[in-house]
């Protein structure tokens, strides 16, 4: 029971990061419709400018966070600007062959610039260890990943469901012209929620360091993953990555710990099934 | 058509026909070597650390030996790709006309280039590929770095001698990890342990926390782990250090692959006290290691030398030591007698071809993790010399 | 007022005029013949390129035909790889051509298998159930270490030199001449396929799959059978690689090898049966120059040939190049 306790815990944690680093790229796709395979590349982008922002600038890790989420959001805007929206009206597989594209050039440029060597963070002391009630070991990160996957869903759900731009955002993704055609800027909508999922992922990736490590194939390791919550999820739903991520993240662990042979792959036969059963995803529905 | 374009279209064509028809010229005063690795993918580290080794070799001796100027021609596999390693070891022997061929990461590339080595007759150079049968699928292979078994068998010796009786095993899901799991059972059952469990974790998922749990839950006397020096080491030794294994009662041993020189400091704290069998440290205590680590810190201040970077350098050595002995003309059946029974000084230490098998016969040395000057190191402790590799 | 009805256009007329041989495709194929004798040392990455085109072109007959996306097709091409690995190594069974069709056939049945569950789903869905078959299979191929070889792979796979005289030699002769003949061969097998009713009805699929039942044209059935003929091509493409290089590895079934046919077929062009070949050869020689200057970041300059294609050549390469020529007819 304990050990099951203790699965579910990890488990919990590793899907809030995978929450993390999934959740833009699905409301971009069920918002935009646009195939953005590089948004693991700005994941990446994220956690090598948290560790340089740590080892040039001393800059202490919880800081390097929002640091990571702004820029990399920005940074997106520019990419969006200049190349992604010329694709809009295209097809899929040239959205696909764009932003992989894109991601072969981030990974020769971070490559590049810090090495193929691991990176890695200082934590400060408080998030490091464990502590073990009823004989449960609670990592100290682990608590503290939970509690940003956390307040990121909520405050996503706030967003959309109570302020005026989420009811922009929610028009413009149920009818776009309708939306138009009573005033609202879609392609400031478009823009400005790209930037929050992009910058969501360069905070999953800052995060990521500690858990999974980072190098230049971070970008191709972690694309799988995220495609796995966003289609699993369902487009467009901050629910369902949700639940997806969770869902993948404790079937891995679980899998792990309970049938080590065959353990990692436990979460692709699930995708499988769960595809099969809901292609759409288990919440596909637009946000 | 204008005059002037007819001429330029006709002089790109010759210079086409000319790039084309030209032979390939080989110079009578060059050796060419074609070092095949793989350079991008999730084995770059590794190949640039091995290129770094070849580089800082020749910037210390020279280009030149006998008389003749040595030429590198590098290649890129991209990752585990036979067929590509393959095509690329042709291409250097019909288009390049190499007199050696040298690199290889990882094991399946080194497999593939066996047929071309022989039909070709060119002596190749394995500089990390850690499989024991890659020196027997052809005679004009010669292995300068290790081989699996070959440092895990004197440290199950070692355990068994110090007090250690049950260990549960970790390694990859792939042929070294299988490969370690294998000899380390053997050999420690053969000496009196006895293995409480094993479990093979995959090669993908940098993931630990359930393995983790496993051992924390069965809290068996010592664990072996191996996994690649890439990027699990950091990773699985944090998810230990999470969950108190590192600073619990029971022991941890690994191969030196888990404490590579140079991913030792992403570790942590969390690696000290770690118990490790390899054939190189970087704080090996030669004159000639402290040379090489100096110089490796001039040139590539970013990068500690590792084990990798040994094998290249060392690589290198045999190479130029051939060809001295055979006075710059290469003869490939002459150049395969003269690697067999070739000693060599390594940083690592002293280290031997064994003329039988090609492959090496050097000293494993069990080291512990310590802080010394303020960087974590593996400290030698204890050491087994003349180890042959034992899948032989 | 009545319309007079419009006159009646002959539907066989159109097809049979679709799928005249051109003057320009004559030209293409003696010109792939070009690196034999003229580039003697190129001709092993000139048989890789045979083996990707033919692999491509399986691809392009589920999507660009029929409209299914893959990223799992390394799948069958592994298969048909390992397939011939075994044959040789366990059964003893040497012959090339009769082994090559045995390997499309294997890999043929299991995509037969598949087939039912491609059927189930569409687009993103799709694209991970495929991508999820994929990374299964190649566990599996790992973990049944006993037949696979598992991460070390098969080696030293010799198949008996073709018609009884041509081995495969250092140069690569054998196995180019061997390869482009496979590849020729089928792929005008595909080109009668795809200008049949069967490949019109395809188009249809592509274009409207809801439709489809109502003409008559069962959706799935039809899927299903082009989803086996094109695990029959990459089951062949696999199967060449083996014997032409005498090894296998996991990589062959691996996710990279999936995602890298289908950049060459989108570059190439999809929809075209050309796309795949010409998408291979741009690929792979731009690779291969690319990482001889530059072995260790060569993929940056083919990230940015690959963006400069989709901003600049919508439509890949051969779908670039008929526009092109559209556009000059029109001129003229």
């Amino acid at each position: 029971m304990i050990h099951l306790a203790g699965v579910l815990f990890d488990g919990l944690a590793y899907g809030m990061l995978l929450f993390v680093l999934s959740v833009g790229l699905s409301v971009t796709m069920g918002l935009m419709g646009f195939v953005n395979l590089a948004h693991s590349a700005f994941a990446m982008l994220g956690g090598y400018l948290s560790v340089t922002l740590m080892q040039q600038a001393g800059v202490p890790f919880l800081a390097t966070l929002p640091l990571a989420f702004v820029l990399i959001g920005a940074a997106s805007v520019a990419f969006e600007r200049v190349l992604y929206r010329r694709l809009y009206r295209s097809g899929e597989l040239d959205q696909v062959l764009l932003t992989i594209g894109l991601v072969l050039m981030t990974v020769a440029s971070c490559a590049y610039f810090w090495g193929t060597q691991q990176q890695s963070v200082t934590l400060p002391p408080y998030l490091f260890g464990h502590f073990s009630p009823f004989g449960i070991d609670l990592g100290y990160y682990r608590l503290f990943l939970i509690a940003v996957g956390a307040a990121i869903a909520l405050a996503l759900v706030f967003g959309l469901e109570r302020t005026r731009f989420g009811a922009r955002v929610r028009a413009a993704v149920d009818n776009q012209r309708m939306a138009r055609g009573l005033g609202i800027d879609v392609n400031r909508i478009f823009a400005l929620t790209f930037a929050i999922g992009s910058g969501l992922a360069g905070l999953g990736g800052a995060l990521a360091i500690n858990t999974v490590g980072l190098d230049p194939n971070f970008a191709t390791k972690y694309l799988v993953y995220v495609l796995l919550v966003v289609s699993v999820g369902g487009l467009g739903s901050i629910g369902g990555s949700f639940a997806a991520a969770v869902l993948l993240g404790i079937s891995d662990v679980a899998g792990k710990y309970y049938v080590p042979e065959a353990g990692a792959f436990i979460i692709y036969a699930l995708m499988v099934l769960l595809l099969l059963w809901r292609p759409a995803g288990l919440f596909g529905r637009r946000v | 058509m204008t005059k002037i374009a007819t001429r330029l279209l006709g002089g790109i064509a010759l210079a086409m026909f000319a790039v084309w028809a030209a032979p390939v010229a080989r110079a009578a005063d060059t050796i060419k070597i074609g070092f095949i690795a793989e350079f991008s993918g999730s084995f770059a580290l590794p190949a640039r650390e091995m290129d770094d080794g070849i580089k800082l070799y020749m910037k210390q001796h020279g280009a030149t030996v006998a008389g003749k100027k040595i030429e590198i021609i590098r290649r890129d596999i991209g990752g585990p790709a036979p067929d590509v390693a393959k095509r690329l070891a042709q291409e250097l022997v019909v288009r390049d006309n190499v007199d050696f061929l040298a690199g290889f990461v990882v094991t399946p590339n080194a497999l593939a280039v066996a047929d071309v080595a022989t039909q070709a007759k060119k002596p190749t150079v394995i500089m990390n590929a850690a499989t024991s049968i890659i020196t027997t699928k052809s005679p004009y292979f010669v292995r300068v770095s290790f081989t699996v078994p070959q440092i895990t068998a004197p440290l199950a010796v070692w355990a068994s001698k110090n007090g250690v009786k049950q260990v549960y095993t970790m390694v990859s899901d792939y042929g070294p990890g299988i490969d370690a799991e294998v000899w380390f059972k053997k050999v420690f059952e053969a000496n009196g342990g006895s293995v409480v469990g094993s479990v093979r974790m995959p090669l993908t998922s940098p993931e630990f926390s359930a393995y983790a749990q496993k051992v924390k839950d069965l809290n068996p006397q010592a664990i072996f782990v191996f996994v690649p020096a890439n990027d699990q080491p950091a990773q699985i030794m944090k998810t230990f250090a999470e969950r108190g294994l590192t600073t619990s009662t029971i022991k941890i041993l690994a191969t030196g692959d888990v404490t590579d020189d140079a991913a030792l400091e992403q570790e942590g704290d969390a690696a000290l006290g770690l118990i490790t069998s390899h054939h190189y440290s970087y704080v090996h205590d030669s004159p000639l290691n402290k040379a090489f680590v100096s110089a490796f810190a001039k040139e590539y201040p970013d990068l500690r030398p590792n084990f990798v970077a040994v094998g290249g350098y060392d690589g290198m050595a045999a190479i130029y030591a051939v060809i001295n002995k055979l006075h710059g003309n290469i003869d490939p059946d002459k150049a395969m007698e003269a690697f067999k029974g070739l000693k060599i000084d390594s940083p690592r230490g002293a280290i031997m071809i064994d003329p039988d098998t090609r492959d090496v016969i050097q000293t494993i040395y069990i080291r512990k993790v310590e802080r010394q000057g303020g960087k974590l190191v593996n400290a030698e402790f204890d050491k087994i010399e003349n180890v042959k590799d034992p899948g032989k | 007022m009545v319309l007079a009805a419009p006159a009646p256009s002959d539907p066989r007329r159109a097809i049979a005029a679709a799928a005249r041989w051109r003057w320009y495709e004559t030209l293409f194929w003696l010109a792939l013949l070009l690196p034999y004798p003229l580039l003697p040392t190129y001709l092993d990455l000139a048989s890789q390129i045979a083996i990707a085109a033919l692999f491509a072109l399986s691809l392009d007959l589920i999507l660009g035909y029929a409209g299914v996306i893959s990223l799992g097709h390394a799948a069958f091409f592994g298969i048909g790889a390992y397939f011939a690995a075994i044959l040789v190594q366990r059964w003893g069974w040497t012959e090339p051509f009769s082994g090559l069709l045995v390997s499309g056939v294997a890999a043929a049945a299991v995509g037969y298998l598949a087939s039912f569950l491609i059927v189930r789903v569409s687009r993103l869905a799709l694209l991970m159930v495929t991508l999820g078959l994929g990374v299964l299979l190649e566990e599996a191929a790992n973990h049944l270490s006993g037949l696979t070889g598992g991460n070390d792979g098969l080696h030293e796979i010799a198949v008996m030199p073709l018609l009884g005289r041509f081995t495969f030699d250092l140069y690569g002769r054998t196995a180019f001449l061997y390869a482009l003949a496979v590849l020729f061969l089928m792929f005008l097998a595909a080109r009668r396929i795809v200008h049949s009713p069967f490949g019109l009805s395809l188009r249809g699929l592509r274009e409207n799959a809801a439709r489809m039942p109502a003409l008559g044209a069962p959706s799935r059935a039809r899927i299903r059978v082009i989803y086996t003929i094109s695990a029959f091509y990459a089951g062949i493409a696999g199967a060449l690689l083996t014997q032409t290089t005498g090894s296998v590895a996991l990589e062959a079934l691996g996710f990279q090898r999936s995602a890298e046919v289908l950049i060459m077929l989108v570059l190439g062009g999809t929809g075209r049966l050309y796309g795949g070949i010409v998408g291979s050869i741009v690929f792979l020689v731009a690779r291969d120059q690319l990482a001889d200057m530059n072995p260790q970041y060569w993929f940056f300059w083919i990230g940015l040939l690959l963006i400069l294609v989709v901003l600049f050549i919508p439509g890949g390469i051969v779908g670039g190049a008929s526009a092109l020529q559209a556009r000059l007819g029109r001129r003229a």
